[in-house]
């Protein structure tokens, strides 16, 4: 059986993004280690605390020569327009979860709505990066 | 609306395993829960087994010795990252739980570089010498054989 074990995002700020992902999100740092090395490249992973087998890369754009300066401006830019990528997170009280998320200053850009597969709404991290959180709804019984 | 009391005190709970990094106290668990302290205290242990402060100071050692495995950030930094302010009175607790120091504690376990998974895609392009020895990134205008006189570092 294949697992999703790990999932990347880029991010503006490593240490920015650590504190959105931990202390606003509630998750909890997986990796952080500094290889100096390697030109000081960060490896830097959180995940939700539920769910220890799965973690999140947060990485920072590098510079040349690992990637040039103009493809590093694009994702930067993509990032900012919030088309870099998303992660679709559940909940089973999103009402709750956003409330809470809200009075920790976090961005929502879709309030809890009803969908017909659950309640979901949708937010940013600081980097511009998507996030969906939904409370699905239990598939109804076909007999 | 009624809601019972083991829903407040896991509420508590919840509150200590989501904000154990901030300077959460028994009074502000016992307050989340709508209890007197005393009161709160007694009913917590008898809900779950154990004192709401151990089960904070429990929740901040054990995120601390997974910090110590799983990160190079320096021992005072995991201290105030877990929501401790004194770090005298994290070794010492942390000795007394683990058996070991922080310091020798981590020594016990690989180092963090070597735990994290870092893939070997990543490895391989950020591992890259980043000094330019072969004259690869000279102004593309300037004649080939002007790279023919570059040193090349042994």
């Amino acid at each position: 059986m294949i697992k999703l074990a790990t999932a990347q995002v880029w991010v503006h700020d490593q240490d920015e993004a650590l504190a959105f992902y931990t202390r606003k999100l509630g998750w909890e740092v997986r990796s952080d280690v500094t290889m100096p090395e390697m030109g000081n490249f960060r490896w830097l992973t959180v995940g939700p605390s539920a769910q220890p087998d799965i973690s999140v890369v947060l990485m920072e754009i590098p510079g040349p020569p690992v990637m040039d300066a103009q493809t590093a401006q694009q994702v930067r830019d993509l990032m900012a327009k919030g088309f870099a990528g998303a992660l679709f997170l559940t909940t089973d009280d999103v009402q709750a979860a956003y409330k809470e998320l809200k009075s920790r200053g976090v961005e929502f850009v879709e309030e809890p709505e009803e969908r017909p597969y659950g309640i979901d709404s949708a937010f940013r991290d600081p980097s511009g990066n998507s996030f969906r959180l939904t409370q699905v709804r239990e598939p109804a019984q076909v007999s | 609306m009624f809601v019972s009391r083991a829903r407040l005190l896991l509420r508590a709970r919840d509150l200590v395993d989501a904000r154990y990094y901030e300077a959460l106290d028994v009074d502000e668990l016992a307050r989340a829960a709508g209890f007197s302290r005393a009161h709160f205290i007694r009913e917590f242990r008898r809900a779950f087994g154990e004192s709401p402060h151990a089960y904070l100071l429990t929740r901040r050692l054990e995120r601390a010795a997974a910090l110590l495995r799983n990160t190079d950030r320096s021992v005072a930094e995991i201290c105030v990252s877990v929501g401790l302010s004194s770090q005298g009175s994290f070794t010492t607790t942390f000795t007394r739980t683990y058996g070991l120091s922080p310091t020798a504690y981590r020594a016990a376990f690989p180092p963090a570089a070597y735990q994290a998974r870092i893939p070997t895609c990543v490895l391989r392009v950020y591992g890259r010498p980043q000094r330019r020895t072969f004259g690869e990134d000279r102004n593309i205008s300037q004649p080939l054989g002007s790279v023919a006189n570059v040193q090349i570092d042994q």
